[in-house]
């Protein structure tokens, strides 16, 4: 019995380790910050998230969409939880186009809560045009599309360092020392006061990171307090379902003798 | 099921039964004589059957959800994430549920490997097995590609340019499984068909499988033939089912742990980009699952004898009842092979392991090693095992020890609790 449990543990503990070298590809040691949602019980920062959706849209909105995500996401349980009234404030102060109208006419309208993130660029030509060559990626799964998670968007917000002295840097491109092969075509975006919190709360460069990469965190996995919440009660049912149908068990096979 | 009479009690029931045996079916089912020693490594049977059946749940309500279109398959996904009622419970349950798949079907194979459970009169039952295995890789990297993710769309091209090494018709027969020039639409629409086809297919190779069980009935860890029923046995129900339950909730604890607390550990990050044609992910990596395999295919410089080798790997364990030519089944009488038995997981882990790493220097010099070794074992090994090894001697029953216990069989309806060690 107590073998198997021991073997059970060891082969999840190997193939986690497994997963977790396949995907530690990067040579610099991430930078980390105390993550209200790590962890079985992690819950996010509303504050924090609120904090994080401004960043998001006075900094990065200008070249990154975010289009799996819709302004009722907003004020939705286990998000920022903006109030309604505050999401459709935010949702009308973007213009989208909508249409055609019965004359075949596109137009342009305030956004709703049911609409997505109005995206900054019409397609990814016209966004790659505009920065460069290269495409800014759509943010709404970014954390989940990066080995190393919150903590690598945290560690490349935070990365910007002067090139060492062999690298040499064509224009445009900006050495990084997170991102995966160093080079990055995104100029540093953070410096601290950028943004006025009106929470108050002092904009470090630090605290706009940790606040717009929680942000993220959040789009990319919406209903992850539900998910930590259910696992909680899902788990502790299955332990006490086992542990009545291990007295179980030992009853009945009581009856034959042999040990289970 | 020959060797069962009933007659049920009721009217109806006989009427019924005379005409659709069912009742006899489940009377056989529960009544079932199983060995009374099988330990808990024998409880993935059960906890396989679990796994398929979620499978099959969770990718019914899933399908109805998905979108299977180039275009349209991604943002599909994260509907369903986002969007869907429980949607993010049902998608993790799935694609976890594949890993949990493959972790139990690998510990039943290598339980059978050590106990000998593939061994005469089971070889239809192991054989069903592999075929079983064969089609569950097939719609575990299937259903891999369908979310149209990097690693999806990648995958898919490395593992279907395969069939290009066939002589002559390799090129042909890869345009002709895209249904195209490259992975596109069309291979996502057919991957999605058999993706939903295989399952059920498992099913019925699952009933055969089980069918072909309850003709010779269990081994056991001893490994010897049992009178059935007898003092040795016990009803499947509920002594079997009981356990089987024990264990299965035990799994299903680990499971939850990955559902709910690491969703994406046993994934690939590249798999949230979107499928790119233009843009070729840094490391191409199949499922974990699938890694001891992408080793081998590997290890070999040549195209074509490495998908020859790769396949090889696998039909080998088809041949396994001929080539292990010892008479004794449990490893626990096999000195010799016991040991060699472990050096074989111990190998097939350190397959695993080279396949997630790239394919140069040491690692390429391992996985040669390894495959070679692979092969060895099958082939050079377990024929001459069979004929040198000096087995220890074998119990005349799972009652009565070899060594030092009582073979009182009247004991064994006793209430008092005497430990047997076996």
């Amino acid at each position: 019995m107590q073998r198997i449990f021991k073997i059970l543990f060891l082969l999840l503990i190997l193939n986690t380790n497994f997963a977790n070298s396949i995907s530690a590809e990067n040579s610099s040691k991430l930078l980390t910050t105390d993550w209200s949602f790590k962890g079985p019980f992690g819950k996010f920062d509303r504050a924090s998230l609120q904090r994080g959706y401004q960043v998001y849209n006075e900094v990065c909105a200008s070249c990154h969409s975010l289009k799996y995500v819709s302004y009722r996401n907003l004020s939705e349980k286990g998000g920022p939880e903006f109030s309604v009234k505050e999401a459709k404030a935010i949702a009308a102060s973007f213009e989208i186009t909508d249409g055609p109208n019965q004359d075949g006419e596109m137009f342009t309208r305030p956004a709703k809560l049911s609409d997505k993130f109005v995206m900054p660029y019409s397609n990814e030509e016209e966004a790659k045009s505009a920065n460069g060559g290269a495409y800014p990626p759509d943010m709404s799964v970014l954390v989940k599309a990066r080995a190393g998670g919150a903590d690598y968007i945290y560690s490349v917000l935070l990365g910007y360092v002067d090139p060492p002295e062999n690298i040499k840097l064509d224009d445009g491109v900006y050495y990084n020392k997170y991102m995966y092969g160093n080079k990055i075509k995104m100029p540093k975006q953070l410096s601290d006061g950028l943004v006025e919190y009106s929470d108050g709360t002092n904009a470090t460069e630090e605290q706009m990171a940790k606040d717009v990469t929680s942000f993220l965190m959040w789009t990319a996995e919406p209903h992850l307090e539900q998910r930590h919440k259910t696992g909680f009660r899902a788990i502790v049912y299955l332990i006490i379902l086992t542990v009545l149908v291990y007295f179980s068990m030992k009853k009945i096979w009581s009856r034959v003798e042999t040990n289970v | 099921m020959s060797d069962h009479n009933y007659t049920p009690s009721s009217k109806f029931g006989k009427w019924f039964n005379d005409r659709l045996p069912l009742l006899t079916l489940a009377n056989h089912l529960t009544d079932y004589p199983t060995p009374k020693n099988l330990n808990y490594w024998w409880t993935f049977g059960g906890i396989l059957t679990f796994c398929l059946i979620t499978q099959i749940i969770t990718g019914l309500v899933l399908a109805m959800h998905y979108i299977a279109h180039a275009d349209l398959a991604f943002s599909s996904v994260e509907h369903i994430m986002r969007d869907v009622n429980y949607g993010w419970l049902i998608r993790y349950i799935h694609a976890n549920g594949a890993s949990m798949f493959f972790l139990a079907v690998y510990i039943h194979i290598f339980r059978s490997l050590f106990y000998g459970s593939y061994k005469a009169p089971r070889e239809i039952i192991w054989i069903l097995g592999i075929m079983i295995y064969l089609l569950m890789m097939a719609a575990a990297f299937m259903g891999y590609v369908l979310p149209w993710g990097q690693m999806s769309f990648w995958g898919a091209t490395v593992i279907t340019n395969l069939f290009s090494a066939i002589p002559l018709v390799g090129e042909s027969i890869t345009t002709w499984l895209w249904g195209g020039y490259s992975v596109d639409n069309p291979t996502l629409t057919r991957f999605f068909t058999l993706h939903y086809l295989i399952p059920f297919l498992i099913l019925g190779l699952v009933v055969l499988h089980i069918w072909a069980l309850h003709v010779p009935g269990n081994n056991n860890p001893v490994g010897i033939d049992i009178q059935k029923p007898s003092k040795d046995t016990v009803p499947f129900h509920p002594y079997i089912v009981i356990k089987d339950l024990f264990a299965l909730l035990l799994f299903m604890i680990v499971f939850a742990f990955f559902v709910f607390y690491s969703p994406n550990i046993l994934g690939h990050a590249d798999n949230y980009i979107e499928a790119n044609p233009l843009v070729t992910p840094a490391h191409i990596v199949p499922e974990w699952y699938l890694l001891p395999f992408y080793a081998i295919l590997r290890s070999i410089p040549d195209k074509l004898l490495g998908v020859v080798a790769m396949l090889s790997a696998i039909f080998i364990l088809a041949a396994l009842p001929w080539l292990d030519t010892s008479k004794v089944r449990s490893a626990v009488f096999r000195p010799l092979y016991k040991q060699f038995y472990w050096i074989l997981v111990i190998d097939v882990l350190i397959l695993g392991y080279v396949g997630a790493m790239p394919a140069e220097g040491l690692y390429l010099l391992i996985a040669r090693v390894a495959t070679a070794y692979y092969f060895l074992h099958f082939l050079l090994i377990l024929p001459i095992l069979g004929k040198i090894e000096k087995t220890t001697p074998l119990p005349l029953s799972i009652t009565s020890p070899v060594l030092g216990g009582s073979a009182d069989l009247a004991m064994a309806k006793n209430t008092d609790v005497r430990k047997e060690k076996l």
